[in-house]
């Protein structure tokens, strides 16, 4: 099934595809179902967590997926790698289509796609030394030979990131949160990844650990030439360190551009909303920007608004808005923007 | 920090916190979360206290309101006081009718401060009756009022409802109807809008200077995020290890830090309008267990212009420019830095 919607929109996705992309991301649908009923149980809605969306990631590029709680980014990250089943849509990792592939058939891919996950204490098994969280990818996919092997290569990652190989023996709670986190990416790094999604990795750190750690993720891209998703919340952070933002609200990209385009010209009204809410650290600054506060909460994923899904609580939305789906449509520059009004 | 000389409990201040020290008994003996914190807040006015997790920001807060469980928690130094009375010296029963009364709260997670099981309206109604002594008509046409003043739709409908049925946002809403239902003086938000989404966190915080704006409330607000201060707040005091460590007008302090903390952090934030690619100046190391502090200044270990005296000896709140102090023995060389001058790690 999925394959054919696949081929069938072949023609016209064939020429945006940028060439040589580590990652090709097409139209992807990610719907969990909604069951109802005891005895007999039968599918009576959906929650639509990503909902139709395209992005590509060059190597050594990192795209930014920013948006808000249950705007679908997490799930998109996890979707890309198959941790969860796509609905619909297309994942094409180095040429190759990833969607319907079986699980056995995925674990080649498995050390080249990574993950670093938000909460390092939680994503690090307790019961396992630092040394060994970081071997076990090595053992697995049965990279750097024998055991003495490992063990260096264990040294030379966790020096890598910054940590003091000769605490390889200590379990996690032993360590700080900007530590574990550091685990965690050399952890990412054993399987020589060229992609890692990054699902927020530094939003649980205080901010002086944070900026270490996101300096890390620079050099090591740099590097090792990886390509990052890089999801977060914070669009300071977002920007900071990707070369191109996708801004998502309710399983839908709002807008695509380069960090800089988005700061200096966001069109969207969601961008716009979102660019104001996000507080910059100097007061002088402060006192002249404009803000843009939006009424109401995000409407649920199960019944999303017609039409545009943000004209709920757009400050420009008009009837037009609940009748015609925008596209996601290039305004030159590859700056993509969903809005029939802008 | 007050530089009016006073009696015991005049102060020219809404609210003034002398010398307050507060520890916790732990298994590792005593940790001092707060030593010897100094501050003020004037009538209408916001302050901003800033810092990273385990500075003693909270503990600050919860010293103020004596909410500090004891044990294993105990406030050893300091006087408290508010409106010219000292909070550390009134009866348990006194101190009751201030929290909620005359200075409100507001935390960071709505879902753990509010009653699960009493109703958004009658949590209001329950100030209401006991601090100002309305009856239950009045009580209730009064929480509505202000349900729907802090921006609840359908208020009459919401004094119904249990926490559980509202969204983050209108929870955060409905603590602030709360707080501010019996007309405080001062307003203390604590992480109030940390757990947000940043849409709903600029919806709350603009609600909270509008609402201390129309009732001349002054507002404490404890947090870590450094852009929400600068958007917000008049006056700044920077924690440190259980300490203030800077403290002054909010332009002074992002313009020209004098310590080295300060500046470090606001050069470890990524900025919305700083260049993409720009490398962030990062502080070296981590923040100290409170446990086993070291000797001297207790960011000396992660600092680059520390000195053999700062191991020593920690440096006292001094004031070089007016209203802007810093506790730091080389203040004049940090200031002169034009670099943000950390080392990049």
């Amino acid at each position: 099934m999925i394959s054919e919607s696949r081929s069938s929109e072949e023609d016209n996705v064939a020429g945006d595809l940028a060439e040589g992309s580590t990652l090709s991301v097409r139209d992807l649908k990610v719907h969990f179902p909604i069951n109802t009923g005891f005895l007999i149980r039968r599918q009576t809605g959906a929650v639509k967590a990503v909902d139709g969306v395209s992005f590509d990631i060059a190597p050594g590029e990192t795209l930014g997926l920013v948006g808000e709680s249950g705007s679908g980014k997490t799930t998109t990250g996890r979707a890309i790698l198959q941790l969860q089943r796509p609905t619909a849509g297309s994942v094409e990792f180095r040429g190759v289509e990833l969607t319907g592939v079986s699980a056995k058939n995925m674990r080649p891919f498995r050390s080249e796609m990574q993950i670093i996950f938000q909460d390092p204490y939680v994503s690090l098994n307790p019961r396992m030394s630092a040394g060994r969280i970081v071997e076990e990818p090595l053992t697995v996919h049965g990279l750097s030979g024998d055991k003495n092997q490992r063990r260096n290569r264990v040294a030379e990652l966790l020096d890598r990131v910054g940590m003091n190989p000769a605490m390889m023996g200590r379990y996690p709670h032993e360590f700080s949160g900007g530590q574990r986190q550091r685990i965690g990416i050399a952890r990412a790094l054993a399987g020589e990844p060229s992609f890692i999604v990054c699902d927020e990795p530094v939003s649980a750190l205080d901010v002086s650990i944070q900026a270490q750690i996101l300096n890390l993720l620079s050099d090591l891209q740099v590097e090792f030439n990886i390509s990052y998703l890089f999801i977060a919340h914070d669009l300071s952070v977002v920007r900071h360190i990707s070369d191109r933002v996708a801004v998502m609200y309710l399983g839908k990209i709002m807008e695509l551009a380069s960090s800089a385009e988005l700061y200096e010209n966001p069109m969207h009204p969601y961008t716009r909303a979102l660019m104001s809410a996000v507080p910059i650290p100097d007061p002088v600054l402060e006192r002249q920007r404009e803000r843009i506060v939006l009424t109401g909460d995000m409407p649920s994923p199960i019944n999303p608004p017609t039409g545009c899904v943000f004209r709920t609580r757009c400050p420009i939305a008009t009837q037009e808005c609940a009748e015609v789906l925008p596209e996601l449509s290039d305004r030159g520059d590859r700056h993509q923007v969903a809005c029939i009004k802008v | 920090m007050s530089d009016v000389p006073v009696s015991e409990t005049d102060s020219p201040h809404l609210l003034e916190v002398r010398d307050l020290a507060t520890r916790f008994s732990t298994a590792d003996g005593y940790v001092q979360a707060v030593d010897g914190v100094s501050f003020h807040i004037d009538e209408g006015e916001t302050l901003g206290l800033v810092g990273e997790s385990g500075c003693g920001k909270s503990v600050t807060s919860l010293s103020v309101m004596r909410l500090i469980p004891n044990p294993p928690g105990e406030i050893t130094a300091g006087s408290v006081i508010f409106e010219g009375t000292d909070l550390q010296q009134i009866s348990e029963r006194e101190m009751r009718r201030v929290r909620g009364g005359s200075i409100g709260m507001i935390f960071q997670e709505p879902m753990t401060s509010l009653n699960p099981v009493l109703t958004i309206g009658r949590q209001i109604t329950e100030a209401l009756e006991l601090h100002l002594d309305l009856k239950r008509t009045a009580a209730r046409n009064r929480a509505v009022e202000i349900l729907a003043r802090v921006g609840l739709p359908d208020s009459a409908r919401r004094f119904d409802d249990y926490p559980h049925q509202l969204s983050g946002g209108q929870r955060q809403r409905a603590m602030i109807a709360i707080a501010i239902s019996c007309n405080p003086r001062l307003l203390i938000a604590d992480e109030a809008t940390t757990a947000l989404d940043v849409t709903i966190q600029a919806q709350i915080l603009e609600l909270l200077q509008e609402l201390c704006d129309e009732l001349k409330m002054a507002l404490l607000i404890i947090t870590h995020n450094l852009g929400v201060v600068a958007r917000y707040a008049q006056r700044v005091a920077v924690m440190y290890a259980g300490k203030i460590i800077e403290s002054g007008m909010a332009d002074q302090i992002y313009a020209s830090p004098r310590h080295p903390y300060t500046k470090g952090l606001l050069s470890s934030v990524p900025r919305l309008d700083a260049p993409a690619g720009r490398r962030l100046t990062s502080i070296e190391g981590e923040i100290p267990d409170l446990a086993n502090l070291p000797e001297g200044c207790a960011f000396a270990p992660r600092c680059r212009w520390a000195v053999d005296r700062c191991r020593i000896e920690s440096p006292p709140l001094t004031s070089e420019n007016g209203d802007h102090t810093a506790a730091c023995w080389e203040q004049d060389q940090v200031a002169l830095d034009a670099t943000s001058g950390l080392r990049s790690s």
